[in-house]
């Protein structure tokens, strides 16, 4: 069975850097998991969609689009660049004015580039806790990329971290995940719904 | 269909005469603006309740009986009533007397309030908003319903032996419609009494009220008020027309531009083409408006949003003028494919009525 993944690159430049080390990532875990089909998505392009969806508390047509992409999909790669200690206002603009229960028990990946590889527990001290407030299925390996690891001599450890986090995703997804998703139901039975048709529930 | 408009009654600046209207020239122009309803033929004007500036409307029914006094045929209502907030015994009180004194010219329409500091400043808790709004309502109902009420409850001081004077007009209390947009709760009570259930349909696409309209609807069948199609429905709505439709665009966009909620964000293209805000002519917001019932099925009241984002009373005047132009033909268009099993709007003469024919039934 096809394997959905979306690809969210939180890189604001263009070329971006973030952009390749998440095609990077996808290129890995099209190896991993064989038969998957990817739609990477770069939320540079989205900027105005994204701060008018903060303002008005809608999403526009093609910003609903990406979230019910998220949504769908069997598993999330998310990529940002980190600006001053964390991730860019862009991104977490993009996940405040997403559902908030959208990606209940989804295996998500983690990946982040960073001027200096001082930046490199931000992935751990910024994003990690970001998912699990989601309640995502996150990753074990978050893989940082810093200036130094595009180099020639630091490829390989690049890539062997990237290789162990796509592994990682792929036993998640072939494993029973979290055994959680999204509740779309109206859940006609829960206490204060029956209290209504029955006031001595109360 | 009834047709009218509903204020939430906040002080904006007007962004292009730099003026700001004082909360005194604000309640005296919601009242001008209700008068005008009346006059153009219109059925409801309904007020919002707040508690914190800039909105000056606090109390309801004192704005409601006052231009009452002044109007024939409006029905007046609430665009929310505070269940949350508000003790239940007061409503019951406060609106059983707009009630006579308006001859059941008037209904009300609860909701919950989102603003998270007037909770406390009632001494209540907003992350007990629908508890507080299922609770309040039980005990509204009876209040309304028995002439002496022995209860108790989580949120009240209970009541032994308590009647609510006035008792309502008529031995039939006021119709009630429940607002939300999110909550399936509300919508289940708006179901098991078989009350009105409103969607605002403003600001937002209109995709987004659909699932709790339909699941109303389906809830009011389930508990035996009729079929699905024959549930009581209230829709919002906004526009700005002039007789030509780039006219309306260009006097409107700066208002819509530096607007509260949606201001500095989508363009007003954008924002007419995702949201139910219609900005163009008579015949185009006639259009839009019918397109609601192709959408949301076959509805019973609909109520626009015209005094908003600090446009001055002039134009909101000039507004209800245009939409009283197109009024008769919006009447009729909606009478038209409305099916003759799909009830008409409540009316209190209307719910005197079908509880004689009841007596007479049961005798």
């Amino acid at each position: 069975m096809t394997v959905s993944i979306v690809a969210l690159s939180a890189g604001l430049g263009e070329p971006s850097t973030t952009r390749m080390l998440a095609d990077k990532v996808v290129a890995s875990a099209r190896e991993r998991l064989g038969d998957v089909s990817v739609e990477v998505v770069s939320l540079r392009e989205l900027a105005h969609d994204i701060t008018d969806a903060s303002l008005t508390g809608f999403a526009s047509a093609r910003l609903q689009h990406v979230y019910d992409q998220v949504a769908a999909a069997d598993a999330l790669i998310v990529a940002v660049p980190i600006f001053k200690v964390s991730y860019p206002g862009l991104f977490k603009s993009f996940v405040d004015a997403m559902e908030t229960d959208a990606i209940i028990g989804k295996p998500v990946l983690l990946a982040a580039t960073g001027g200096t590889a001082r930046h490199s527990l931000a992935i751990d001290m910024a994003l990690r806790p970001l998912f699990s407030y989601l309640q995502a299925f996150i990753v074990p390996t978050g893989i940082f990329a810093s200036p130094h690891d595009w180099g020639s001599s630091g490829e390989h450890a690049l890539q062997r971290r990237i290789d162990r986090a796509t592994g990682e995703l792929a036993s998640m997804l072939g494993g029973g995940g979290t055994g959680r998703t999204r509740e779309d139901e109206i859940d006609l039975f829960s206490d204060t719904m029956l209290s209504i048709s029955n006031p001595d529930l109360r | 269909m009834q047709i009218g408009i509903f204020t939430v009654g906040d002080v904006t600046p007007d962004p292009v005469n730099g003026t700001t209207p004082t909360e005194h020239e604000r309640i005296k122009a919601t009242v001008e603006i209700a008068k005008k309803a009346d006059e153009i033929g219109l059925d409801v004007f309904a007020t919002g309740e707040h508690h914190n500036p800039p909105f000056v409307p606090s109390s309801p029914t004192t704005t409601l009986a006052y231009i009452g006094a002044q109007t024939k045929n409006l029905i007046l209502s609430t665009s929310t009533t505070l269940i949350t907030t508000n003790d239940p015994v007061k409503i019951a009180e406060d609106y059983a007397t707009l009630q006579h004194l308006v001859d059941g010219r008037m209904d009300l329409m609860l909701g919950r309030g989102n603003t998270a500091p007037v909770y406390p400043w009632f001494g209540k808790d907003i992350s007990k908003g629908v508890e507080l709004t299922i609770e309040n309502y039980q005990l509204l109902r009876k209040l309304w319903d028995e002439p002496v009420v022995n209860w108790e409850g989580k949120f009240r001081t209970p009541l032994q032996g308590f009647t609510s004077t006035p008792a309502p007009l008529d031995g039939v209390a006021p119709f009630v419609w429940h607002g939300s947009i999110r909550t399936p709760e509300v919508a289940e009570l708006a179901a098991y009494y078989g009350d009105g259930y409103f969607a605002n349909n403003i600001f937002w696409p209109k995709e987004h009220y659909i699932r709790l309209i339909n699941f109303y609807r389906q809830r009011y069948a389930h508990y035996g008020h009729g079929d699905p199609e024959q549930a009581i429905v209230g829709l919002g709505g906004q526009f700005f027309m002039r007789k030509n439709s780039q006219d309306a665009v260009n006097e409107f966009r700066p208002y819509f531009d530096v607007a509260p909620v949606y201001g500095h964000g989508p363009s007003l293209e954008e924002f007419t083409e995702a949201t139910p805000l219609t900005v163009g002519s008579p015949q185009q917001v006639l259009e839009r408006t019918l397109q609601f019932a192709d959408f949301f099925g076959d509805y019973q009241r609909q109520l626009f949003l015209v005094d908003h984002a600090g446009l001055p009373l002039k134009t909101v005047l000039e507004q209800l003028d245009l939409l009283g132009e197109i009024l008769p033909t919006m009447r009729e268009e909606f009478a038209k494919r409305r099916p003759a099993n799909v009830p008409d709007a409540p009316t209190h003469a209307a719910r005197v009525d079908a509880k004689n024919a009841e007596k007479e039934v049961q005798a």
